[in-house]
């Protein structure tokens, strides 16, 4: 006789304790602290931060620690928790010209005031195992030299000073904030930048690749990129002035595009522009592509119905939290419809006198 | 520990909501967009409902979550769970007793009554969408009330094959006005949407909208007049119960491809067993 | 601050809010029915049941307009310290709240957009009774007809006529709601309810 399953929720449990053994591994290997992951698995707490939209490294940490070291799941626990979190108020926004550059690099000009910094890049290491990593060794301590102080100059500002690219004059409109509000298409710039930087790498890197072999090529050169830490400001009503509450890394990226002008505007360079929380480099520089291309129609350029053009497109799918909640949900049980299918393709079938042999066997 | 708010969601969060539920039931049918939030669990699980059922709840209610029909699929499970924690509601399985339900794919058997709050969760709440992926689009076309392309799709499928193919999620007018998707409940439900006594509220969580049936709203399921819609299951009584008006799953019973037929409202079925009805895999009297 | 601002609102607001809700979700599905709320003691002339709409639904991302006696100080003050709603005018607002003669005529609020019709006013009218049933109601949230004390007619009927534009009412007297949304014909007596055709014209 058939007895329907139940027990749905001691199986739930069961599970959430295998997955806990699991995620200790073996135990008589040492277990991992949150602060060995925060200070030597860097680029991966900088992506769950850029992802997760939360710049707290500790947390990030943590979420990848609990998420057995799957980005995506971690960046999800980072957002599920940045959701709950009360907000006090805005931060004024932060100026990438004060930047205390740890790398700061140009493909456009061999040398410009600021200099170049090669800065802690994987940049020209030769990409062999280093199997003296596998045994436990001290590091030798790089070379150092006093830090620069005082602003360095935008790569971009040198060219607008000839009128060689496209003015971006300060814009004080707040700028809309995706997470508060439903997203809307069109969907302006700064919309579109904010959903870009908390957009999954590997889309946006797709895309921006997408764009250098052709689709909507728009022949992008790194004006600048740099890496470092800028100080946060908060504007106190209560104090009448903006005090510093912090400091963030972030990675800034400016492309510098080929522009044959349009019927609204002059032969001149344009921009495209990345800026990712943390040291997220190839992030940073896939979404100034990525941006590049979705200001066709600002620009007056045509539609060539590439991917990276399309804002819809982009927009709505780049989030990999959105992805990946309703990809998985295939695997949660679908038979009522499955059943309705079943009865519908049996129908169909003896319509279409197929169904017939079928039926006659039952 | 941290310490959530009732029901998990901030009172802010609650409210836009809340607001957005009540253009939804003042324009039925219409997708009010929302600012639906990152919820501890993932998008395209009912994210959607969760935060409808956030924003309904109150202390006093009893609440009980379908996934499929049956109380006991795990995420149904998982979903009564989170509320059982952060809401501190009663829960029941017992359909009559509930006052607010969330449901995954099915409306219960058991006629809803005026005390009581179905909400569903949806994973694509555009009906369109199948028709035309732009979301620029689709909105164009609700605001114009131009619906031909899906007569169109649903034609097509009659002079391919004779029957249209769609089998569940079938696109409905409300109050002869906006073509809304039912969320995917398969088209045996379709007639019970419209009036109803309860309140049907609809969440989707990851595409940020929300709409609403009021109680006892005029609901058609497209269909033509040389096709009128039919609402069809399997063409079986239930194993287990012997119902004959209730949608059946069916599962496959041995390995000689053996198959039996059971409800898939499980509190529906297991009412009508413990009322004395007893089906043909159940030691029925029409037993094989 | 003046101790009537700091008081009056939800002792428990996730709770007191829930249970409000309740109340205005099922008056503005159910139309014609009526519906006890309470919780909030706003400052005069404010009645309970409004205030605990307003602190049901308003706050900082919503504007509203206090429409003739409603707008005091002391109205001004509560709003700002229990919801941080901004205060704005009719053509603004997101709720606005006074009694029938103040909130009227109704052509300077927002309808909504042929996309957005949810972009429009829910008007708060505060009502000396709810227990005067003078119209008719039919529509969705209906199961044949319903009755309901309004105001006025003939702007509800050319209101319905916009659908699916058009405004939504809460009414409020004492410690109880009732509401009207667009989707509700209204018919009475002396006036036949218009087609919408003919209402949109
Ligand atoms: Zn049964």
């Amino acid at each position: 006789m058939y007895v329907a399953v139940k027990g749905g929720e001691r199986a739930i449990e069961n599970a959430h304790a295998w997955l806990a053994e699991e995620r200790r591994g073996d135990v008589t290997i040492a277990e991992l602290d949150v602060a060995q992951i925060r200070e030597q698995l860097s680029l991966a707490v900088n992506r769950v931060m850029a992802e997760g939209s939360l710049y707290d490294p500790d947390l990030a940490a943590l979420a990848i620690k609990q998420a057995r070291g799957d980005l995506i799941e971690a960046i999800f626990l980072i957002r599920a928790y940045r959701t709950t979190l009360p907000r006090f108020g805005a931060s004024a926004p932060v100026d990438t010209g004060a930047m205390a550059c740890d790398r700061r690099i140009s493909a456009t000009f061999k040398d410009l005031p600021g200099g170049q910094i090669l800065g802690p890049t994987f940049d020209y290491t030769h990409r062999l195992l280093d199997f003296k990593l596998a045994a436990e060794g001290d590091v030798p301590e790089a070379p150092s030299r006093e830090a620069q102080t005082g602003d360095v100059p935008h790569v971009t500002g040198f060219l607008n000073r000839e009128g060689l690219i496209e003015e971006a004059p300060q814009d004080d409109t707040p700028p809309p904030d995706l997470t508060r509000e439903p997203l809307e298409m069109p969907a302006d710039r700064a919309l579109r930048l904010q959903a870009l930087t908390r957009a999954d790498e590997g889309f946006t890197l797709g895309l921006a690749y997408s764009t250098q072999r052709g689709y909507a090529r728009n022949h992008a050169f790194v004006g600048e990129l740099r890496i470092g830490k800028v100080p946060v400001e908060m504007d106190i009503p209560e104090l009448g002035f903006a005090v510093e509450i912090g400091e963030v890394t972030l990675t800034e990226c400016e492309t510098v595009n080929q522009f044959k002008g349009s019927k609204t505007e002059p032969p001149q360079f344009t921009r495209g522009y990345g800026l990712v929380f943390g040291q997220a480099e190839r992030k940073a520089i896939s979404m100034a592509l990525v941006d590049r291309a979705l200001r066709w129609e600002e620009l007056g350029e045509d539609n060539l119905g590439a991917p990276a053009q399309d804002a819809e497109f982009v927009l709505y799918h780049a989030d990999n939290i959105q992805a990946t909640g309703f990809l998985e949900h295939i695997k949660l049980p679908h038979y009522v419809d499955f059943q309705s299918e079943l009865e519908l393709v049996r129908k169909l079938r003896n319509a279409a006198g197929t169904g017939q042999v079928q039926e006659a066997a039952e | 520990m941290i310490e959530y708010n009732f029901a998990y969601l901030d009172e802010q969060t609650k409210r836009m909501i809340r607001r957005a539920i009540l253009k939804g039931l003042a324009i039925p049918g219409y997708q009010v967009p929302f600012a639906s939030r990152e919820m501890p669990m993932p998008y395209g699980w009912g994210t959607g409902g969760v935060q409808v059922s956030a924003a309904v709840l109150t202390p006093d209610d009893t609440f009980k979550v379908i996934d499929q029909g049956a109380d006991d699929t795990t995420n149904a499970v998982s979903i009564r769970t989170f509320f059982e924690r952060t809401a501190g509601v009663q829960t029941t399985t017992a359909t009559q007793e509930a006052t607010v339900i969330q449901t995954r794919h099915r409306i219960p058997e058991e006629p809803l009554n005026d005390g009581q709050i179905l909400v569903y969760q949806v994973p694509i709440p555009e009906p369109l969408r199948f028709l035309e992926p732009r979301e620029s689009e689709t909105r164009k076309m609700h605001s114009l009330e131009e619906y031909g392309l899906m007569h169109v799709k649903l034609y097509e499928d009659i002079s391919r094959h004779g029957h249209i193919a769609t089998s569940y999620a079938y696109p409905v007018k409300v109050e002869g006005r906006y073509v809304m998707d039912p969320s995917p409940i398969p088209k045996f439900d379709n007639p019970k949407l419209g009036d109803m006594a309860a309140i049907q509220l609809f969440g989707a969580g990851r595409e940020q909208r929300i709409y609403a049936l009021p109680p006892y709203t005029q609901v058609t399921s497209l269909d033509f007049e040389d096709h009128p819609f039919e609402a069809s299951k399997a063409d079986h009584g239930c194993g287990m119960c012997a119902a004959t008006d209730s949608y059946l799953d069916e599962l496959i019973i041995d390995d000689t491809g053996g198959r039996m037929f059971v409800c898939s409202d499980t509190d529906y079925c297991e009412a009508r067993q413990a009322a004395g009805h007893i089906g043909k895999d159940n030691g029925g009297k029409d037993a094989a | 601050m003046q101790a009537e601002t700091l008081s009056g609102g939800f002792a428990d607001p996730s709770l007191h809010s829930a249970h409000a809700f309740r109340s205005v979700m099922e008056a503005m599905a159910r139309p014609g029915t009526l519906q006890d709320i309470s919780g909030a003691a706003p400052p005069a002339p404010l009645s309970p049941a409004a205030g605990a709409v307003l602190l049901t639904l308003c706050d900082t991302e919503t504007p509203v307009y206090l429409a003739g006696d409603a707008d005091t100080d002391a109205v001004r003050a509560w709003l700002a310290f229990h919801t941080g709603a901004p205060m704005t005018g009719p053509s603004h607002c997101t709720f606005a709240l006074g009694t029938w003669d103040a909130l009227t005529p109704l052509e300077t609020y927002p309808i909504g957009t042929a996309e957005y019709p949810d972009r429009s006013a829910t008007l708060i009218v505060e009502c000396p009774t709810l227990d005067a049933p003078s119209a008719t109601l039919k529509g969705p949230g209906i199961k044949e007809s319903a009755m309901l004390s309004l105001p006025e007619h003939d702007a509800f009927v050319k209101n319905s006529a916009l659908f699916p534009l058009g405004l939504d009412f809460i009414f409020t007297s004492g410690s109880r709601v009732a509401a009207l949304p667009r989707s509700t014909e209204v018919l009475c007596a002396d006036s036949k309810p218009l087609s919408r055709e003919e209402g949109s014209a």
